[in-house]
């Protein structure tokens, strides 16, 4: 066999390596249910969950809860199936969240409770003004 | 007065620039097709892509000169800056929207283009095509033309008039309204490095193309092998700049943008990395090519494809597909369609002629063996390709979800939670790959090996690289076997290349270049290893309070809530939050907030007293001075013993668009830096919660106890007005003085008591913020000479910060600036190349 064969079969092996990796325990968008039955088969790998803050008619946020110290936070998100979920989140309160507009979890069920590891926040006016300021 | 002149002359002068890249591109072609004495086309060519390069320059003169003068009609100027902005942040502005980034590219590629005019005679004409038909897509990207009938834009200008491009009911009423601020320069970006970065970066974007221009027109022209050799200084060249841009976005993002580290493998990021390595793989095939006339369709395929990534990286970054996924990403504008076809042009153009061309393509014969080294080098261009591949098959998953949801399907991929483990640590392993291959191709390089050679040669390098990994791995505790066996990997190629180097400096120190890049390579990795692999958590809270009892102890507290004044541990070291400072304008030094007051102006403020910094006065009492309220340092002292290590001031930027943006401050040791940011602070707005009232009757000069802390009531004095306001004849005011002794300083409290038409009783309280204490005069008694002294107390102020340890960084540092080194004397020997 030529070196250049041994390469060519090495490149490939490590080709189909990579693509499997990345395909393997890929997390996915899922629903606060499709998470906890994640959860109960292995509860290693994390999920994204995508929802919005609990809101009141008014629009005021319910739910959120802060530890005394400030250093954690919990709070309620509704799916896109309206499945409402209470997410512990332990790091402080960023501080435009109860301005975001929607929520993403990344985290895991832990004894029926949503552990977020990492939250991402969408807050559509962050980088861009949709509305001048007519009184400037 | 709207302005209107200005913008259509920068239209106009966009429209020129796109019409005479067409007209060059139109001309080299025809230039093909002539015989080579004929030269009318190719000066045609050459005067088009000059009023190209002109008309590019003026676009941008013309869009400069409407933020240098805040002509906020323009939504270019309105969007991206404001007045207060200083000029190099004005500079800075300008690319920061996509159309000025865009902008920025084509500057490059058209300065580029017009240096090789004058040095690359005989490749003119087929290499200007290329550059010309980049610079048409390019410049359509900010035409900003609609065809009429199919209501379709090409491109999206920078100089549409605020009022069309928002559609705000003020412009149905005043058309010409024009708002006398703009939204100002992102509060992130407000840093040196957002002048630098960006056009380093650009710089190395545009000059991709120039090895890409080469090979094409090598392919077309059937001069295969011929253009090698004046493209491979420039595509060393363009290895280093990309390089460097890469490694100052990472500087920035470490010392200023706190996204954590240095390189997070964000898609952004990714998007430039991939790219940068095909090219490195591609420099090497090429100079393995010019030694030993091997691997020049390797080249050609790597060299196309590094100019295929980079659009790639446009489109993904451009387009809006990567959405929520990265940090900075650019909004849509509506372009990706455009730029789509831009990255299919140019990816099918080249692959059809390559495949075409293929069996001409001149190839050795010879079979590879170990003992050359063509077979290293090619080696470790597979192993940067196969880097490459990794990084990009997971970055591209909104890709496949786009095409997914396109045939129907779900779609639902998402970027992997732990990421950055999942990246480094294949890439790790690819390092060590390349590590072993690169240090063994030096030797084959500069020596004649056979078999019987390569064991004398390479025993010594083996072991000793292998003794000073063991080293390393028992001082430093490194006990993980991937991080163990990079270190020898990283030794090795340490060790190897300075034998050569040493060898090679004696002969001929011109040619160390690769050897010192090498050397590079493996310290940056050491430091990699180090400030990644055992980067910690330091602020670790021990206070053992639970957000919730239904959560086991794993929820563990990597944020440290400090109080002002109340010294912590951490780290071995003392630390201490000493309060909240502000930064003038006009000079530098951090001065203390509870020492200025507000003025009406919210962008000035007034000394209360003389402000001192390090000893230097910085302003009088009663001084004003310009400052930027959005800025809020937080001074943290850092201790060992008695010692102060440092004093670091985390800022935190309240910006009404962006919300909370926080930068870290760095305890820099030579070993290690600390580094720490604040992760949370109180919210000023909000009203505290007192405790409740607390009375005390006491005569002047008593001593007394407030929230712990020693006072004493100093006087009490009768005052004509109050805060500049006369006070009627009838009407009473006294001031008390209440010293309170701080653990840093002495505080003064000054409480009013008033009474006005004769009976109407008013208090006006004094805070001390640094104290949680605030201080009312409640009664007055003449009869007893007595005063009674209301107190309420609160929680001090305070600050949550997050600070993580990382080791040996500066090894990184170190090992990145002697790859620059590494790459210039490269680039340098190669264009002085007779």
């Amino acid at each position: 066999m030529k070196i250049s064969h041994i390469i060519a079969i090495l490149v490939i092996a490590v080709a189909i390596a990579i693509v499997i990796s990345t395909a393997s325990d890929t997390s996915s968008y899922v629903s606060f249910d499709q998470a906890y039955q994640m959860a109960q088969v292995d509860n290693k790998s994390s999920v994204h969950v995508v929802g919005e803050l609990k809101k009141d008619a008014q629009g005021h946020i319910i739910g959120l809860e802060e530890s005394v110290d400030h250093l954690a936070f919990t709070f309620l998100l509704i799916d896109e199936n309206k499945k409402e979920q209470k997410v512990y989140y332990n790091e402080p309160m960023p501080a435009d969240f109860t301005k975001s507009e929607k929520v993403v979890v990344i985290g895991k069920y832990k004894s029926g409770n949503f552990v977020a590891s990492k939250i991402l926040l969408k807050c559509p006016s962050k980088y861009q003004e949709q509305k001048l300021n007519a009184s400037l | 007065m709207m302005h209107y002149f200005i913008g259509d002359l920068g239209h106009l002068f966009v429209i020129t620039a796109f019409i005479s890249a067409l007209v060059s591109a139109w001309s080299y072609w025809k230039a093909q097709r002539t015989s080579e004495l004929d030269q009318s086309w190719v000066v045609n060519g050459r005067v088009a892509f000059y009023v190209h390069t002109f008309s590019v320059i003026a676009a941008g003169a013309v869009l400069f000169t409407i933020m240098y003068n805040h002509y906020f009609e323009y939504n270019y100027a309105y969007s991206h800056s404001d007045t207060r902005l200083p000029v190099y942040y004005l500079i800075a502005t300008f690319w920061n929207g996509q159309e000025g980034s865009f902008w920025l590219w084509m500057f490059w590629q058209a300065v580029i283009g017009v240096v090789l005019i004058s040095t690359q005679r005989t490749w003119e004409a087929p290499l200007m095509l290329v550059f010309a038909l980049v610079q048409g897509f390019l410049v359509s990207m900010i035409l900003g033309i609609v065809i009429p009938e199919l209501n379709f834009k090409i491109g999206s200008s920078p100089f549409i008039l605020l009022r069309d491009a928002m559609n705000d009911p003020i412009f149905k009423m005043q058309p010409d309204f024009i708002p006398k601020e703009g939204n100002g320069l992102n509060p992130l970006l407000q840093n040196y490095w957002m002048v630098i970065h960006p056009p380093t970066l650009f710089l190395g974007f545009a000059a991709t193309i120039i090895p890409f221009a080469f090979a094409v027109a090598g392919l077309w022209q059937k001069k295969y092998t011929e253009w090698v050799k004046p493209a491979l200084p420039w595509t060393i060249f363009a290895g280093a700049i990309l390089g460097l841009g890469i490694l100052m976005g990472g500087y920035w993002a470490y010392e200023t943008l706190n996204f954590g580290g240095y390189w997070n493998w964000d898609p952004v990021e990714n998007a430039v990395y991939v790219p940068w390595l095909i090219l490195i793989a591609g420099i090497h095939t090429m100079m393995t090519y010019k030694a030993n006339k091997a691997a020049l369709r390797t080249s050609m395929i790597l060299v196309i494809s590094v100019f295929i990534l980079i659009l790639y990286s446009t489109f993904l970054t451009r387009s809006g597909i990567l959405g929520e996924g990265s940090v900075h990403s650019f909004t849509d504008l509506g372009l990706s369609g455009q730029l789509l076809v831009y990255l299919l042009f140019f990816t099918i153009i080249p692959f059809v002629l390559l495949a075409i061309r293929w069996k001409k393509i001149p190839a050795t014969e010879k079979e590879l063996t170990v003992y050359s080294r063509e077979f290293w080098i090619f080696l470790g261009a597979v192993t940067f390709s196969l880097m490459g591949a990794q990084v990009l098959v997971e970055t591209s998953k909104p890709v496949y979800n786009a095409i997914s949801k396109w045939f129907g399907g779900e779609g639902n991929m998402a970027p992997k939670e732990n990421a950055v483990q999942f990246y480094s640590y294949v890439q790790l392993w690819f390092a060590v790959v390349l590590c072993f291959v690169s240090g063994t191709a030096q030797f084959f390089w500069w020596n004649k090996l056979d078999s019987k050679k390569v064991a004398k040669e390479f025993l010594t390098p083996v072991l000793f690289s292998l003794l000073i990994a063991v080293i390393i791995i028992n001082v430093l505790k490194v006990y993980n076997i991937s991080f163990a066996v990079l270190l020898f990997a990283s030794s090795y190629i340490i060790y190897s290349n300075i034998k050569v180097l040493i060898s090679l400096f004696k002969v001929n120190p011109k040619l160390s270049g690769g050897a010192v890049a090498h050397i590079g390579l493996g310290l940056m990795l050491i430091g990699a290893l180090f400030s990644s692999g055992y980067s910690k958590v330091v602020s670790l809270n021990n206070n053992g309070l639970l957000i919730s009892k239904e959560l086991d102890e794993e929820f563990n507290r990597d944020n440290l809530i400090l109080f002002v004044n109340e010294p912590r541990t951490m780290a071995e070291y003392d630390i201490e939050y000493l309060g909240e400072r502000i930064e003038a304008k006009s000079k530098s030094g951090y001065i203390k907030k509870n020492d200025v007051e507000l003025t009406e102006s919210p962008f000035k403020v007034k000394a209360k007293k003389d402000i001192f910094y390090q000893g230097k006065k910085l302003f009088s009492e009663g001084e004003e001075f310009e400052y930027n309220p959005e800025n809020t340092f937080y001074e943290i002292e850092v201790r060992k013993g008695k010692q102060v290590e440092a004093t670091l001031f985390p800022r935190v930027q309240m910006n009404p668009n962006m919300g909370m943006v926080t930068s870290p401050d760095l305890k820099r040791d030579i070993t290690r830096d600390i580094y720490t940011y604040v992760s949370l602070t109180m919210n000023k707005e909000e009203e505290p919660e007192w405790s409740k009232l607390e009375e005390m009757t006491i005569k002047i000069g008593q001593q007394f106890f407030v929230n712990d802390y020693v006072a004493v009531l100093k006087e009490v004095n009768r005052i004509d007005e109050i805060q500049g306001i006369q006070l009627e004849k009838e009407d009473v005011a006294v001031k008390a003085i209440v010293e309170i002794q701080g653990e840093r300083e002495t505080y003064i409290a000054d409480p009013l008591f008033l009474i006005k038409d004769r009976s109407k009783v008013g208090r006006l309280p004094s805070e001390i913020n640094d104290l949680g204490v605030r201080v009312t005069l409640m009664n007055i008694h003449p009869d007893t000479g007595e005063f009674t002294i209301g107190l309420n107390t609160r929680q001090k102020d305070w600050v949550i910060i997050k600070a993580t340890e990382k080791p040996y960084i500066n090894v990184l540092w170190l090992g990145t600036f002697v790859i620059m080194i590494g790459l210039s004397m490269a680039m340098v020997r190669r264009f002085r190349e007779k």
